[in-house]
């Protein structure tokens, strides 16, 4: 079980957060002027990377913010924590 | 005559038997032959399968026998069924919802009726039934929509009230008192068990007879294309050409997918299971529980055999959260308060490759001579010779089977997804 | 042979302590401080068990949780009866029980020691081979494969044991308290980390504590004693917990680990009532320091596994901790200097030693010298052939080996004896380190896998790092501490030790035979019967990889999980196979390390508190109103409630028709709550739902449907606009906690510029609903300030109000298609209004429903439940709900999916009422729809989700899904049961009051 550093409560077990997937899939603007194919893309195609992910997590059973997270999926190695909203830093 | 005698003798591997075993005893086990060879790639091959695990073990055996492929390989990055082949928890049914999936698992379930002997290799699959437990009223409902659905579909599941649960598996506790009573639970007697590593080395040997090349220790590293056309691949024994690639890579699927340039609707999650120490039959029989999320079989070497969930992030380590295990167990001993001092003795992970809607792709891509067989998430194991006769028909005709034609990739896109999420809706 | 074996005084059994056992039904005596195994020996018992699949007769070969052999069911029928205990762990107590396992009729005369005689055609896979004719007979034959299979017993009553978790955070973690541990413990501590020092033994010290010999000195002082004084010394330190009986099993990432600490296994059973077990501790430490020390290899050569057949250092511990002698007769047989170090303590202690027999040709050893100064015959450059006796060894067979090793040579030189230790050097316990994800290299020279590199702040130290010796370890130990802890000195640093011990060591994995291997059982896995040459037939059957042989052959795979066997099958490999050790591999050591019990790691989490149950603030009178109860995610929720011994359907029956003609009161408070605030609340509501929310005005309420983005219905529920930017959101019950995540996480992270707070509120409200055509008359008398006029207080509006002084918002909603209110007040005193609702209402026989007459209203009424009519693959369009899905609004979650080609077809499965032909005949719910039964194969256009009887309606109704179903209205369906057909008709699925009349009743 990983130990997760929540940029607003500090370090914690993984069993008080939850993952929520990848990072950084903007949901569409305009979604209706969405192709099926394009809309697809955005609601199920995935990269699903072994090595280097950014990936959103929630500090479920504290302060139930969300926040993305670095993690080595070959690993399950945390490179680094940041808050939403702030750009995937480059590892 | 004598030249056909001749042939047969040289193609066909010895055949096994208790006969084969006592003459070998004769000569100390000393003249068995290899179970498959271990060829060098060659340089050409008309269909490479990626990924030595059963499904696409099974994949290259119908490839040969069914459609004459013979000049075919299977590249394997580690040893033939050493994922998730070698690690699920052995269950097989086909008491599936919707058409589409009982089609394709009950077309699986058949063949894995007769499979021991189509292969010559005991695969020991044993019909000892699985059940599945109801433990609250929208969990009644579901399974009773589901056993009215698998009546009209020939399947042979049938609806146990509480009394009748307790009958076939009395180790179970159904007292009305408990957090999550049994109120029912569904039965498919032809569903059950198999080992899980004589079914890979049953279609390996099998393939292997037919001129199958069988490559382990060989990594995918790139796919080439030539233009919308599979050219060949590049692999860590030099580069293999080919003009159609089946991946069958489980958990990696998407890590061969992004090589190819494309994107899958798959997350691969950590699922863990674990076995205990053997003792003597105490269960006879495998029982599945959704809602507490528990399910257990013995094996025939005594050991419990129990299946956890999945861990929530996307993880290629092999490894889950001890909380999933501590969860499952706090399942087990609910309903099966007996095991508390049973101890585990094993416990490891797998990497499962999940779609949205829990069903497989079995299907072409947007690349020509490039398939897909992926999207098993934690219960691919008992498809296994089902997925490879049909992903083997789609590599051969260049389309679908009409029973995984609703495996394909583009219901995604439509929408037309075979949601076996479905039952499992929030209550009120 | 004598009865008492015990051959001298030990301070680590305490004589006047005496204990009795039976095993296998015969009483024994044994001391305080003995272990099963060691109070066996001393009785002569060798036999213990049978193996696993050829019955052969089996003896203690161990001192340790390393044992594969001795392994018995403990207090057998009774609810504390635990199988395949290991002997060698298990501390003896006053009333012990042990049995033989894997045995019938007894351990001495086992019908399945048939087995042995069949081996020749049961080699390793034969059951791929065979069993498969005729093909019906597979389950057959297996009934008879399980039957023999398995080990003990497994316990058939609950567990009347209580267990716990205990979390511990720490600095330092040392894992195992040999005199690495030890050292690594105390200069933790005393360099103020906060340290914890664990061992699965029960005392301290490790196998160093009980060695007194002069060959092993440290500053001068036998090590034994150097080492005593150390544990009392860090005995004292405050800021250093120690574990004994502690076992660690799991190494997981970022340093966390599990163990195991037994607390009353070593009690009479009538002292352990209302303790704890086990603990299940759950570590997390900022560094881990491996000190698991290292356990000694057996040798692969024929017969290898007869009763009698000790490790040499099992032996050496018998009699230095226990006092006891393994044998009267003992041969030892190594391939290092660890034999002799035996050899020396058994002579010391007057137990006879025949004969050492050594691989190695001459070795310079002060060791070597000792013993055959003691006129102890060494055989240099001999290996043992074979042995004999069936159930104890009486002789081993010895035989002078090539230069090479490879092959025999001279003639067979036979040795009388009744006990035969082997050593074939150590093996250090690198299992927790790579459970952990550390890498292994392995070292040529004594062919050990040693740790390379970990993953997390970890070392290893002492014999698991490889270093074998006292000189080694005393010299690497204090220097890999000083960098790991970051530490200027150490005490530790210039000892003065002294070790005889001549490292030398000729590795054979498979030691020759006079006979062709086929002939032979040179065992490898000594439980799961798996030798040498079934080793080299997965090999010659293609099984190359060391995981495919493992599986094949099942070495390694029994309740010891390989730790004697497996490296000599992986040297057997790569001797037989031509490729390199290093290469090879291990195998995956998977957690645990010993077996752990399913209790221990369940800890308290059993029974009640194996997941919480959540009750409404009037559960308790519905408890004393005999209500039957229905869960419902977390929530008990009152069902409905028999008077008179009423069955469900007439008190469901009486329920509803009380509800529609007077007035009925139901308990809603398990509806999710969700406070809504902020500029933005109606702009955020216009996005989760399908609806449009802006222009509601403030003191109204409406109903919202919520889809998820692939436009799924996935929730709904009333919400009503409290003020201006003040909304309070219903949810379902099941539905409230992760309709509160979605709508987090939307606002987070798609909408963070919304100006829009959440705050569940569900537990800090208590709803109660009374609806009917008195409902009226009875609000106005608990609340008799409020105007209920419908021209104040419409359909679909709320208010503020009081009940006494106590605040209350008031929602004119209904659910069952009465006119209703709902009542929303402070949790805590929601018993007493509902109390006052029912004495106000008693003029009109109020009545309390529950969950099944509720649905049963709303289906009359044709409304949904998420959940039941849905799952998952419905949109609002196929609920016929396209009246709430707003055309005008540019977006809300899932609209975009509304429009894929799948979901815009016609004859998608779509809600409607069903009414059978015969108005008494209730459908069941599940049960599928046809329209031809003679098609093949019979299509299904959907099902049953909801049925009931309707007592207004005086009919049997229901609800069902169909393909196309908005089209087929007045057409004639089938639902085939198991046993008949049913006929049905597809109608509207309100199938009252369509016009809403009686809201406004």
């Amino acid at each position: 079980m990983f130990l997760i550093d929540c940029p607003y409560c500090g370090e914690r077990e993984q069993s008080e957060f939850k993952a929520g997937g990848e990072a950084h899939i903007v949901r569409p603007k305009q979604p209706t002027e969405l192709s099926d194919d394009e809309w697809a893309e955005y609601l199920f195609m995935r990269k699903n990377i072994k090595g280097i992910q950014f990936e959103r997590w929630i500090h479920i059973h504290g302060c139930r913010k969300w926040f993305n997270v670095a993690r080595d999926t070959s690993n399950d190695v945390i490179k680094v924590v940041y808050k939403m909203g702030e750009k995937p830093p480059t590892i | 005559m004598n030249i056909y005698k001749v042939i047969i003798q040289n193609s066909m591997k010895k055949k096994y038997s208790i006969f084969s075993l006592i003459k070998n005893a004769f000569s100390y086990h000393e003249n068995w032959e290899k179970a498959w060879k271990d060829p060098e790639p060659k340089k050409e091959y008309d269909a490479v399968i990626v990924g030595g695990g059963g499904h696409g073990l099974a994949t290259a055996y119908y490839l040969a026998k069914k459609h004459n492929m013979k000049n075919i390989a299977v590249v394997e990055k580690g040893w033939i069924g050493g994922g998730n082949t070698g690690r699920n928890t052995t269950i097989i049914r086909s008491n599936y919802l919707w058409d589409a999936s009982a089609g394709l698992y009950d077309h699986a379930l058949k063949i894995w009726e007769g499979l021991s002997q189509e292969l010559n290799y005991n695969v020991m699959f044993s019909q000892r039934g699985v059940m599945n437990l109801a433990h609250n009223l929208q969990d009644v409902r579901d399974l009773k929509r589901r056993t009215h659905a698998n009546r009209l579909n020939g399947i042979d599941a049938i609806y146990l009230n509480t009394e009748e649960v307790k009958k076939f598996c009395p180790i179970i506790n159904t007292s009305p008192n408990i957090r999550y009573p049994v109120l029912g639970g569904t039965l498919q007697k032809r569903a059950g068990t198999a080992r899980h590593d004589a079914v890979a080395w049953g279609y390996a040997r099998g393939a292997d007879e037919m001129g199958v090349d069988i490559i382990q220790n060989c990594e995918v590293k790139g796919i080439k294309r030539n233009g919308d056309s599979v050219a060949g691949i590049e692999t860590t024994k030099g580069f293999i050409k080919t003009k159609k690639v089946g991946v069958v890579a489980a958990g990696h699927s998407s890590v061969i997918a992004n090589m190819a340039g494309l994107r899958l609707p798959l997350e691969s999650k950590p699922l863990q299971a674990l076995v205990s120490e053997p003792v003597k039959p105490i269960i006879d029989t495998v029982v599945m529980s959704n809602a507490v999320h528990a399910y257990v079989s013995q094996s025939d070497k005594g050991e419990l055999v129990i299946g956890a969930g999945t861990d929530d992030y996307v993880s290629y380590s092999q490894k889950g959260s001890h909380d999933i295990v501590e969860g499952t167990l706090n399942a087990i001993l609910e309903l099966y308060p007996i095991f508390s001092r049973m101890r585990m003795l094993r416990q490891w992970g797998g990497i499962v490759d999940i779609c949205p809607d829990a069903s497989p792709i079995i299907s072409k891509t947007t690349i020509s001579g490039l398939y897909f067989n992926c999207g098993w998430g934690t219960g691919g194991f008992k498809a296994t010779p089902g997925s490879g006769d049909l992903f083997a028909h789609t590599i051969a005709n260049d389309e679908p089977h009409k029973i995984n034609a609703a495996f394909n990739l583009n219901r995604f896109v439509s929408g037309e997804l075979v949601d076996e999420h479905g039952a499992a809706a929030v209550a009120h | 042979m004598t009865n008492n074996l015990r051959v001298k005084s030990s301070k680590f059994i305490d004589e006047t302590y005496k204990i009795s056992f039976k095993f296998n039904g015969t009483t024994y005596y044994g001391y305080k401080g003995d272990t099963l195994a060691s109070a066996l020996l001393a009785s002569g018992i060798h036999l213990v068990g049978r193996s696993f699949k050829y019955h052969r007769p089996r003896g203690i070969m161990t001192a340790g949780s390393e044992e594969p052999n001795a392994i018995v069911q403990l207090h057998i029928n009774t609810s504390r009866t635990e199988p395949n205990v290991r002997a060698t762990e298990i501390e003896i107590y006053e009333g012990l029980e042990a049995s033989s396992q894997n045995c019938w009729p007894s351990v001495n005369f086992d019908i399945g020691g048939i087995n042995n005689f069949l081996s020749p055609i049961l080699p390793a896979g034969f059951y791929y081979k065979t069993f498969m004719w005729p093909a019906s007979f597979w389950e057959k034959y297996e009934y008879f494969i399980r039957k023999s299979a398995g080990l003990g017993r497994s316990p058939i009553e609950p567990d009347p044991d209580i267990y716990e978790h205990r979390y511990i955070h720490c600095d330092v973690l040392v894992i195992g308290a040999g005199i690495s541990g030890i050292i690594a413990a105390k200069t933790a501590a005393k360099n103020g980390f906060k340290t914890l020092l664990i061992d699965e033994k029960s005392y301290l010290g490790g196998s160093t504590i009980y060695q007194n010999s002069e060959h092993f000195k440290i500053n001068n002082q036998i090590s034994s004693s150097w080492l005593e004084k150390e544990i009392n010394e860090i005995k004292k330190i405050k800021n250093l917990e120690i574990k004994t009986r502690t076992s660690v099993a799991a190494f997981h990432g970022y340093n966390f680990l599990l163990a195991r600490e037994n607390l009353t296994d070593h009690l009479p059973l009538n002292q352990r009532n209302n303790k704890i077990r086990q603990r299940l501790l759950k570590i997390r430490s900022k560094k881990v320091i491996n000190a698991t020390g290292s356990l000694e290899r057996p040798l692969i050569f024929d017969n290898n596994d007869r009763p009698g057949i000790l490790l040499s250092s099992a032996i050496d511990k018998y009699s230095n901790f226990y006092g006891v002698a393994c044998g009267e007769k003992n041969v030892l047989f190594t391939n290092n200097d660890s034999a002799y170090e035996t050899a020396i303590n058994l002579n010391q202690k007057g137990i006879k030693v025949e004969a050492v027999i050594d691989n190695r040709e001459e070795v310079d050893s002060k060791l070597i010298k000792e013993v055959e100064n003691n006129n102890i015959r060494v055989y240099k450059g001999y290996t043992v052939v074979n042995t004999s006796g069936y159930k104890r060894i009486k002789k081993v067979s010895i035989m002078k080996l090539s230069l090479d090793g490879q092959k025999i040579i001279g003639s067979k030189i036979y040795i009388n004896c009744d006990c035969l230790g082997i050593s074939g050097g150590w093996t250090p316990a690198v299992h927790l380190f790579t459970q952990s994800g550390g890498k292994l290299k392995f070292r040529e020279e004594d062919q050990v896998f040693i740790p390379n590199k970990s993953f997390s702040d970890q070392i290893s130290i002492g014999s698991c790092n490889g270093d074998f010796t006292l000189d080694e370890i005393l010299s690497s130990v204090p220097k890999i501490l000083k960098e790991f802890l970051n530490i200027k000195k150490s005490d530790f640093e210039n000892l003065e030790v002294h070790s005889s011990f001549n490292k030398s060591k000729r590795n054979i994995w498979l030691l020759p035979s006079d006979k062709v291997i086929g002939k032979t059982k040179p065992f490898v896995d000594y439980q799961n019967d798996a030798t040498a040459k079934d080793i080299k037939l997965a090999l010659r059957e293609g099984f190359r990889s060391i995981e495919h042989v493992k599986r094949y052959t099942t070495t390694g795979m029994g309740t010891d999980q390989g730790k004697l066997g497996n490296m000599h099958a992986l040297g057997i490999i790569s001797e037989t196979a031509g490729s390199k050790m290093g290469e090879l591999g291990t195998t995956t050591f998977r957690p645990p390390y010993t077996p752990l019990t399913f209790g221990t790691i369940v800890g308290r989490n059993v029974g009640k508190y194996f997941d919480i149950f959540r009750k409404t603030p009037i559960h308790d009178w519905h408890v004393e109103n005999n209500a039957e109860f229905e869960n419902v995610g977390q929530w008990k929720r009152a069902w409905y409630y028999p008077k008179n011994q009423e069955n469900m359907h007439d008190a469901v029956q009486r329920e509803s028709k009380a509800a529609r003609d007077g007035a009925g009161i139901l308990d809603a408070s398990t509806l999710g709550k969700i406070d809504i605030q902020g500029t933005d609340a109606s702009e955020f509501l216009n996005r989760v739902y399908t609806n449009a929310w802006s222009k509601l005005a403030i003191g109204k309420c409406r109903y919202g449907l919520m889809l998820n983005e692939d436009g799924m219905v996935y929730d709904d529920g009333v919400t009503t606009r409290l003020d201006e930017n003040h909304y309070i959101m219903t949810t379902t019950t099941g539905g409230a906690a992760t309709v509160l995540g979605k709508l987090e996480d939307y606002l987070q992270t798609e909408w963070p510029e919304l100006d829009v707070y959440l705050t569940s509120v569900t537990d800090h409200y208590a709803t109660i609903s009374v609806c009917g055509p008195d409902s009226k008359k009875i609000i106005s008398k608990v609340i008799p300030d409020l105007d209920l006029s419908n021209k104040s207080f419409p359909h679909m509006s709320f208010k503020n109000s009081k009940i006494d002084k106590i605040k209350c918002r008031v929602m004119r909603i209904s659910f069952t298609g009465e006119h209703s209110y709902e009542i929303n007040i402070q949790a805590n005193y929601g018993k007493s209004v509902w109390q006052r609702c029912m004495e106000m209402g008693k003029e009109f026989n109020i009545t309390p429903y529950g969950t099944e007459t509720m649905h049963l209203l709303r289906a009359e009424k044709g409304f949904i439940i998420v959940g039941q009519d849905t799952d998952a693959t419905m949109t609002p369009i196929d609920l016929q709900m396209d009246w709430i899905v707003s055309k005008k609004k540019y977006d809300f979650i899932g609209k975009r999916s509304l429009y894929r080609s799948d979901t815009i077809k016609e004859n998608r499965k779509q809600l409607i009422g069903l009414l059978t032909e015969n108005p008494d005949e209730v459908l069941e719910e599940g049960a599928q729809i046809v329209a031809d039964i003679n098609k093949s194969p019979v299509e299904m256009l959907g099902h049953v989700t909801s049925s009931y009887y309707s007592p207004n309606l005086k009919k049997s109704i229901a609800l069902g899904v169909v393909r196309g179903g908005k089209s087929m209205i007045g057409q004639k369906l089938i639902i085939p049961m198991e046993n008949k057909q049913i006929n049905v008709t597809v109608a509207d699925p309100v199938f009252l009051d369509k016009e809403n009349k009686r809201l406004n009743a």
